[in-house]
C-alpha cells in the first residue's frame, strides 16, 4: 500500500494525463467487450459465460491476419467478423438450444465451449505467449500532454472505442432495428406476434456482441500477449462492469468500465497488490447499495 | 423417522466396511488411490449439490472452499502446531468463516449474480494464493510435503492407514449430509428453492437458512480439499481456480442433482475419465469440453436423474426431474 505514491501522482498534472489515459484505454477495451455482454443479457437473456472466449479469439485472428497482411486494419476486421461467424454458430448450434432452460445448462454450454476453444487456440497458435507488435503506423513518438506522456495508439484506441459506443447507442435508441431490440427485451412473444422473426434478432444480437468482443481483442492484441484462456480474465472483469453498471444497460457499461479503468490505472499505483480486490470492493458496495446497479432495469434480489 | 435413522446409519457403516475391504479383494495400490482421488472430488461435489441441487443456488465458487481446506490444513501442519484431527477442525473453523463472509453478501442475489459474484469470488481468492507467499507459497503451492505425525496410533504415512482415515472421513461427512437433507431443514431448503415466496410467508428466515447451507456446503466441500491435501500432500494454487468449479458442477450435472448420490456418482465417472484421457492425450480441455457439450446439448440430465424416486420415504424426497425443470422455467 503506497497511499503517499497515489497522493504524489494526484499533485501532479503530467501523471494525472499518464495516469487517465491509460485508465481510460483500459476501460474503454472493457467496455467493448461488457457491451456485448450485457446486451445479451438484456436482449437474449443469457449470460455468455464464453464471452471472454471470443475475445481470445478475435485477438488470435488478428494476429495471424497481420502476420499475413501487415496491416492492423484488416487485423481487427478479421478478429472481429471472424469472432461474430464463431459466435453465429455458437448461437445457432448451441446456445439457441438452452434459451429458457435453468441456468446450470446455460452455464455448463459456455463453460464447454470455452475449454474447447482455449484447448483449439492452444493446438493452432502454441501455449507460448506471442506478441502481435506494434502496427508500423503507430510508430510514433508519443504526445506529451501537459508533461504525461500519451502514446499515439493509445488516443487511437479510446477514439475508436469512444466511436463504437456512439454507433452502438445510435444503433439501439435511432433505428428501426434498434426499436426492435429493445421490445424483444421487454416481451419477445409480443414481438414475435407482430410478425417479427425473433430467433433472427436473438442471433444478430449474438453476432454483434461477439462482433464487438472479437474487435475488442484485435484491438488489444498490439498491447496485449497472447495466450490459451487468456479470455477468461476479460470475462470477469467485464462480468463486474456489467454489475455495476447495471445488467442490460449499455450505457450503463460505459460509465462503469471507465469508472473501473480508472480505478484500476490510479489503483495500481496507490495499492499495487491491491487492485483486483479494490474492484470486487467496488462491486460489492454497489450490489449492497444499488442492487440494480447504477443505471439497471434488471432484478438482482429476488423478492 | 428413528427406524429410517438406524437403518441409513447401518448402510453408511456397511458401505464403509465394503470400502475398507476393496483394495484387499484384488485392485490393489491403484484402486486405493483412485477411490480416495474420486472421494475428494466426490464430497466437493456432493457439498455442492446442497446448494445447487438443495437450495437451487448455483455456486461457480466452489474450488475456493476446497481450496482454503486444503490450504489451511497444509499450512497448519507445516507450522506443526497442531495434531492432524485438531488441524482438521480448525481449517474447517476457518473456511466456515471465510464462507459465512462472502455468503452473506452472496446469498441474497438471485440465480445469474449469485454464480457470477462467487465466482468472482473466487477469482480474487486465488489472486490471494498467488500473491499472499509467506503463507501460500505463491505459485508453487505448499511444497515440501505436509508433515502428518502419528494420532491415536493412525500413521497417515502408511498407504494402509491414509486410504482407511480418508474412507472413514468420507463417508462420515456423507453421512452427515445425508442427514442434513433428510431434516426438517433440508426439507425447508427444498421449500426455498421450489418456491421462495411461500417460504417466506411460510415465516422462514430464508436469508438466514440460505447463509446456513451456503457455510455447511462449502465446510464440506472443504473436507474434500483436505483429503485431496493429505493424498498428494501438498496444496496447489489450481485447486482454487475456475475450472476446479466448472468441473464439480459437471460432476453434480453428470451424476444427477436430483440424487443425493448423483454428484459423488459423477465424480467417480469422471475422475475415472480423467485417469484414461491423461494418458492417451494432453488435450484434456478438448475432450471435456467436448464430452461437456455433448452432455448439455444432448443428454440434459444426469445419469442418476433418470432414475425416478421411489415411494419409500426413506429416500430424500426428491421432486422429479420434470417438476423441477418446470420450477426452474417459472423462475
Amino acid at each position: 500500500m503506497e497511499p503517499a505514491a497515489l497522493l504524489d501522482c494526484l499533485t501532479s498534472l503530467s501523471c494525472v494525463v499518464t495516469q487517465t489515459t491509460s485508465g481510460l484505454i483500459i476501460g474503454m477495451l472493457f467496455f467493448l467487450v461488457a457491451a456485448g455482454l450485457t446486451l445479451i443479457f438484456g436482449v437474449l437473456g443469457i449470460v455468455n459465460f464464453a464471452h471472454g472466449a471470443f475475445y481470445m479469439v478475435g485477438a488470435y485472428l488478428a494476429y495471424s491476419a497481420y502476420q499475413v497482411t501487415g496491416s492492423y486494419l484488416v487485423a481487427v476486421l478479421a478478429g472481429g467478423f471472424g469472432a461474430a461467424i464463431l459466435g453465429v454458430l455458437f448461437e445457432r448450434f448451441a446456445i439457441r438450444r438452452v434459451y429458457g432452460e435453468n441456468v446450470l445448462l446455460q452455464l455448463l454450454v459456455c463453460y464447454g465451449f470455452v475449454l474447447v476453444a482455449d484447448d483449439l487456440v492452444q493446438i493452432i497458435w502454441g501455449s507460448e505467449y506471442l506478441s502481435m507488435g506494434m502496427p508500423q503506423a503507430f510508430r510514433l513518438p508519443p504526445v506529451f500532454i501537459a508533461g504525461g506522456i500519451v502514446p499515439p495508439f493509445y488516443i487511437f484506441i479510446i477514439t475508436v472505442a469512444a466511436v463504437f459506443a456512439a454507433v452502438l447507442w445510435f444503433i439501439i435508441e435511432r433505428t428501426q432495428y434498434g426499436r426492435i431490440i429493445r421490445a424483444t427485451a421487454v416481451n419477445p412473444t409480443m414481438v414475435s406476434a407482430l410478425g417479427i422473426p425473433t430467433p433472427l434478432i436473438y442471433l444478430s444480437v449474438f453476432a454483434l456482441g461477439m462482433f464487438l468482443a472479437g474487435m475488442a481483442g484485435g484491438l488489444a492484441a498490439p498491447i496485449r500477449a497472447l495466450t490459451p484462456g487468456m479470455g477468461f480474465s476479460v470475462l470477469i472483469v467485464s462480468f463486474v462492469v456489467t454489475v455495476i453498471g447495471g445488467m442490460g444497460s449499455v450505457t450503463g457499461a460505459l460509465v462503469a468500465s471507465i469508472l473501473i479503468g480508472l480505478v484500476r490505472s490510479y489503483g495500481s499505483i496507490g495499492f499495487p497488490l491491491f487492485v483486483d480486490g479494490l474492484m470486487y470492493v467496488m462491486m460489492g458496495l454497489v450490489l449492497v447499495l444499488k442492487p440494480n446497479g447504477l443505471l439497471g432495469r434488471q432484478e438482482a434480489s429476488r423478492p | 423417522m428413528t427406524r429410517s435413522t438406524t437403518r441409513n446409519a447401518l448402510i453408511a457403516l456397511a458401505a464403509l466396511v465394503v470400502l475398507l475391504a476393496l483394495p484387499h479383494l484384488g485392485g490393489g495400490e491403484k484402486l486405493a488411490d483412485y477411490i480416495i482421488f474420486a472421494a475428494a472430488w466426490g464430497l466437493l461435489a456432493t457439498g455442492l449439490n446442497l446448494l445447487i441441487g438443495y437450495t437451487g443456488l448455483i455456486s461457480f465458487g466452489h474450488a475456493m472452499f476446497f481450496a482454503s481446506g486444503a490450504y489451511s490444513f497444509g499450512a497448519i501442519m507445516q507450522a506443526q502446531i497442531m495434531p492432524v484431527p485438531l488441524a482438521i477442525v480448525a481449517a474447517l473453523i476457518i473456511t466456515g468463516a471465510i464462507a459465512a463472509l462472502i455468503g452473506a453478501i452472496c446469498v441474497r442475489l438471485s440465480e445469474i449474480y449469485f454464480a457470477f459474484l462467487t465466482l468472482a469470488f473466487q477469482m480474487f481468492f486465488h489472486s490471494i494464493l498467488l500473491s499472499w507467499v509467506d503463507v501460500t507459497g505463491g505459485d508453487n503451492g505448499l511444497l515440501g510435503g505436509i508433515p502428518t505425525p502419528v494420532f491415536f496410533g493412525v500413521d497417515l504415512n502408511q498407504p494402509e492407514h491414509l486410504y482407511a482415515f480418508c474412507v472413514t472421513v468420507t463417508v462420515l461427512a456423507m453421512y452427515l449430509m445425508h442427514r442434513i437433507v433428510s431434516s426438517p431443514f433440508g426439507f425447508t431448503l427444498r421449500m426455498i428453492r421450489d418456491n421462495e415466496r411461500r417460504a417466506i410467508f411460510l415465516g422462514v428466515n430464508v436469508f438466514a437458512v440460505k447463509l446456513t447451507c451456503f457455510v455447511l456446503s462449502a465446510v464440506f466441500s472443504s473436507v474434500g480439499g483436505i483429503i485431496l491435501a493429505l493424498f498428494i500432500s501438498g496444496a496447489y494454487p489450481d485447486f482454487a481456480f475456475w475450472t476446479t468449479s466448472g468441473e464439480a458442477i459437471f460432476m453434480v450435472m453428470l451424476g444427477g442433482l436430483t440424487n443425493f448420490f448423483g454428484p459423488i456418482l459423477g465424480a467417480l465417472i469422471l475422475t475415472g475419465l480423467n485417469d484414461i484421457v491423461v494418458t492417451y492425450t494432453d488435450h484434456y480441455g478438448l475432450f471435456l469440453g467436448g464430452i461437456i457439450l455433448l452432455f448439455s446439448l444432448g443428454l440434459r440430465k444426469g445419469v442418476l436423474d433418470f432414475v425416478k424416486p421411489g415411494g419409500r420415504k426413506s429416500t430424500p424426497a426428491q421432486p422429479t426431474a420434470d417438476a423441477k425443470e418446470a420450477t426452474h422455467a417459472d423462475a
